[in-house]
């Protein structure tokens, strides 16, 4: 017990340096770049993953009260579907691109390498503890690096189930899980990596890229940011209403960076909408929401507080038109919609991270492409529902986001063949599928030319026949460079 | 210079800049201005650099040309949305990525390449349906005040704005809000900028440097080779503004046998095509200033490193002119084999045995490029897995930098982020994920309250197992 007290205690810079020389060794040794070794750890992963589903879901059930089917759905069946896909196409991925030359350097190849980066840092959040600690690391693997993953300490039975695991099933000398709070993080920031993923909010975002740019790192960061929901009126309304609830409390109550944030939607619609997210919520989750084994429950009281600060604003509070009901004791609060807000109120200028969702309204449909555009911020996703195909156009073409989606709410996730990440105050760079395994790689320039073919013209000295002939040549024109030549050599 | 920004911000807002046809407009118009003022180009680098017309060509007018080009043939093709596959259990949908403009950016651009620097990182930008900043560097001052006077004369002033002045104009554009930030120059400046861009959680592509190497083995025996290598060391080396080069040679690895066959056949091609000694010098630019210049000239005043000079090492003071110098074997721990040259002396290191050279690289952080001499199989590939760098160019240098379907980047301290030909259109681009789904059909299973038979209908249609799904509807699986 009081060894493992010290362990924690003692993470410091040294340790954090300590770590990363192991990793270093271990990269340089070659160990994590052969397609077996990259292959052996998915494989080790996938079974993690299913030997220890019951464990995983109680981790979670403690840190988030996360209903088993999202935590088999989105933390579980996600990570493995992820290793899946990686393991299937990694082969191909690791493959060299072969590159089209041109006539200025012909004879000659070329094709792109893709090689890891070295050892990467992975810092995780709390709202998806496995799914974004692991798919990363997949990312991560599969390129061929060393890893050092840090997950959340806001999700404590996950990070510490996390790391448990890493070190029974994983090649501990290649891939470590680093627990701990804001001076272990910050020790392990003070170090040199090939790369940093992190995933969590803005403020913390800054201070990661601030300290990779002492080492020159790149970052891929994944932030969050207010996600809008345009609704129009001529829908299938109760298709649109469900989709919207699942997207919302039906991702972690709320608490996830792709959730509806808050709805646009006209003032004459607004009533019906209403209505129908009555009739669906209760057909979800009953008529106690707060006592629903199929919502989350909000992670802690600080994120309680700052939620229940929100709703008691007060030009806010009085809008509430559904919901509003808080358990402080159980950390619970019930799917919350509030109508007509004022655009000036916290609740509209912050990310709301939580079960409360906000309705504006606008007279014409299409107003609602201003509002999100002049909110001065791209979100990570933005959602609409309609049948109208030039508002589709229109939304497709003008929003800009991380992700869009039309008639839906977060299943682009679930799409590996799509980037996912931000732009903006959202983020920069992307991961899934392919893009984790270029995420974490570099792409390597290779061009072959032989001694034949040798262009006297790139020589000095110089002349203007030479200049002529390097004129034509840029030009590609074969007819100027015929002309050149017949000049140069009348010259 | 915030007015300058806001400028910039409402031309983007309103959209003039996202039209394809305003694009194309733009590079054609930038076309025309280096077809019309190629003279007044070959006057500014001659002014700033001492750049002959040839280099000048070939290393900046050229390069633009060649790019504004083929952005321009391929602008079409590059906007399009890329379809994505769907699996069968979204049906009916469709997804795409569909490039778009990231709003307001800020380019760097260094003094070396004055005007391909500014103006190849510009196509990419303007390709990509942003608004620009070009902050020219200004210890080429000929060039900047060309760029200057004459970008306002062929390219939509609302758009694209060039502005002058030294680090402290560069420092205060830092402090604002850019859509992203391209940089070109070196590590130190690099870290400034990637610090101040943290702040508005800004991305950046940082084009950097190092001490990229050139190896060579025992094709030096191969008389016919061996010269042809030569002359692409000499070429490559001070050929490009005199070595002041990202991707000039900066040092050479041979084998300790080959080492005066190497230094011979060099001399022999520096006498060819520069001249026999400093007072002859020819079609070789001069040192930018007096700073770069005394710095290199103090690479040399170390007397170790002084006497293991084997060539050139005279230097003239009043036209910032230094001779090619090569030095062999100067000690690894001076200040000439740690730091970037970025000029015109060119140590070669021996080796025992070539294949040491991987280690040697190895040793020290990852080039922008690595070139290799060599017709190894064996030895290439273990050049091109045991080590690091931007890019990796087989028996030449510098001509991977002309073509447009190789990404031109660095990684560790090199920089990261890439661009040319395509990579440029999409280092200015944010790719936005779309996805299109339909009303019908509906899966009741996503939806609360939760059950076993909807646990297990999501986890079979996560593993697309559409056999399972089927058994299980039909009543033919336990749930």
């Amino acid at each position: 017990m009081a060894s493992e007290e010290e362990k924690k205690a003692v993470f410091d810079a040294e340790s954090a340096k300590e770590v990363v020389k192991e990793l270093r060794a271990s990269f340089a040794a070659g160990k994590t770049k052969s397609y077996e070794w990259r292959s052996t750890q998915l494989n080790a992963m996938l079974k993690m993953m299913e030997e220890n589903e019951p464990q995983i879901i109680a981790a979670l059930r403690d840190d988030l009260s996360k209903p088993e089917l999202e935590s088999s759905i989105y933390e579980i069946a996600m990570v493995k579907s992820s290793c899946t896909v990686a393991l299937k196409k990694m082969k191909h991925w690791m493959m060299p691109e072969k590159a089209k030359t041109s006539l200025i350097t012909f004879p000659s190849s070329a094709e792109i390498v893709s090689e890891p980066l070295g050892v990467v840092l992975v810092i995780s959040a709390w709202n998806y503890p496995f799914l974004l600690s692991l798919d990363p690391v997949i990312g991560a693997i599969a390129a061929g690096n060393a890893v050092v993953l840090k997950p959340s300490e806001i999700a404590p039975a996950t990070s510490s189930l996390l790391a448990r695991l890493a070190a029974d099933y994983l090649d501990r000398s290649c891939i470590k899980v680093v627990e701990g709070a804001v001076p272990e993080t910050s020790a392990l920031l003070e170090q040199k990596w090939d790369k940093i993923l992190y995933t969590g909010n803005g403020r913390i975002a800054r201070i990661v890229m601030a300290a990779a740019a002492k080492h020159l790192t790149p970052v891929v960061l994944e932030l969050g940011g207010k996600c809008p929901v345009i609704v129009d009126s001529d829908i299938n309304l109760q298709v649109a209403t469900r989709r919207i609830i699942a997207g919302k409390w039906g991702c972690n109550n709320g608490q996830a960076c792709v959730s509806p944030d808050y709805i646009i939607t006209t003032k004459n619609y607004a009533q019906k909408l209403v209505d129908s997210f009555k009739c669906e919520l209760e057909r979800f989750y009953g008529k106690n929401p707060l006592e629903s084994k199929d919502l989350s429950r909000i992670v802690n009281s600080n994120h309680f507080a700052r939620l229940s600060k929100l709703l008691d604003e007060d030009k806010v509070s009085s809008k509430i038109v559904h919901g509003g009901e808080r358990d402080e004791a159980n950390l619970r609060i019930a799917p919350t919609i509030l109508l007509d807000v004022p655009q000036d109120s916290l609740i509209m200028t912050e990310e709301i991270f939580g079960p409360l969702l906000p309705i504006i309204l606008v007279h014409k449909v299409e107003d609602s492409l201003d509002v999100i555009n002049s909110s001065g911020t791209k979100p990570l996703a933005a959602y609409l529902f309609t049948n109208n195909k030039k508002l589709k156009e229109k939304f497709v073409a003008t929003v800009s986001a991380g992700g869009l989606v039309v008639n839906d709410t977060t299943v682009h996730l679930a799409e590996h063949t799509l980037p996912f990440g931000g732009v903006g105050d959202s983020g920069m760079g992307a991961y899934h599928g392919k893009f984790s395994f270029d995420t974490f790689s570099h792409k390597k320039a290779v061009l072959y030319r032989g001694f034949a073919g040798d262009a006297f013209v790139r020589y000095p000295p110089y002349s203007r026949g030479k200049l002529r002939l390097l004129q034509a040549l840029f030009n590609g024109s074969f007819l100027g460079i015929i002309r050149a030549l017949l000049g140069w050599s009348k010259s | 210079m915030e007015e300058t920004i806001a400028e910039l911000r409402e031309t983007f807002r309103s959209g003039t800049t996202k039209s394809v046809s305003w694009r194309k407009k733009q590079l054609k118009a930038l076309l025309d201005l280096v077809n019309e003022n190629e003279d007044s180009i070959f006057n500014a680098l001659d002014q700033d650099l001492g750049k002959s017309r040839v280099e000048s060509y070939r290393d900046e007018v050229g390069v633009v040309k060649k790019s504004a080009t083929y952005s321009l043939s391929c602008l079409d093709k590059w906007v399009a949305p890329k379809k994505g596959e769907v699996p069968l259990l979204f049906f009916p949908a469709k997804a795409e990525v569909m490039p778009e403009p990231l709003g307001v950016v800020l380019i760097f651009s260094s003094w070396n390449f004055p005007i391909s620097l500014a103006l190849d990182p510009l196509i990419g930008a303007i390709s990509a349906g942003n608004t620009v900043l070009i902050k020219p560097s200004e210890l080429a001052p000929a060039c900047l005040s060309f760029l200057v006077q004459t970008i306002p004369q062929y390219l939509d002033n609302k758009a694209i704005k060039v502005i002058g002045g030294g680090a402290d104009v560069g420092e205060r554009l830092l402090e604002l809000k850019w859509d992203k930030i391209f940089f070109t120059g070196s590590p130190r400046v690099g870290r400034l900028v990637m610090t101040a861009a943290a702040k508005h959680l800004t991305p950046v592509t940082l084009e950097l440097g190092g001490k990229c190497p050139a190896i060579v083995d025992n094709t030096l025996s191969n008389p016919s080779k061996a010269k042809v290598t030569a002359k692409r060391i000499v070429g490559g080396k001070w050929g490009p503004c005199t070595g002041q080069a990202c991707i000039a040679i900066d040092y050479v690895l041979v084998e300790e046998k080959l080492a005066s066959t190497l230094i011979d056949i060099l001399k022999k091609y520096i006498k060819r095509f520069y001249g026999d000694n400093l007072k002859e010098l020819k079609s070789i630019s001069r040192i930018v200033n007096k700073n770069q210049f005394q710095r290199l000239v103090n690479l040399l005043k170390d007397p170790h490193v002084a006497s293991s000079v084997v060539y050139g090492g005279s230097v003239d003071e009043e036209k910032l002119v230094i001779e090619p110098t090569i030095l062999l074997d100067p000690p690894l721990d001076s200040e000439i084999m740690n730091e970037e040259i970025f000029g015109p002396l060119l140590p070669i290191i021996t080796l025992k045995n070539i294949e040491e050279s991987i280690e040697f690289i190895n040793s020290k952080p990852k080039p922008l490029v690595i070139y290799a001499f060599t017709e190894d199989k064996a030895f290439k590939k273990r050049i091109l897995s045991e080590t690091s760098s931007g890019s990796v160019t087989f028996n030449d240098s510098m001509v991977q930098f002309l073509c447009d379907s190789l990404p031109f980047g660095g990684v560790g301290q090199s920089g990261f982020g890439r661009y040319h030909g395509k990579y440029s259109f999409d280092t200015f681009s944010h790719e936005k994920a779309v996805l299109h789904r339909a009303f019908y059909p509906e899966l009741e299973p996503r939806y609360p309250p939760w059950t076993n038979f909807k646990l297990m209908f999501i986890k079979l249609a996560y593993g697309f197992n559409y056999f399972g799904l089927m058994l299980l509807m039909l009543g033919f699986k336990k749930s």
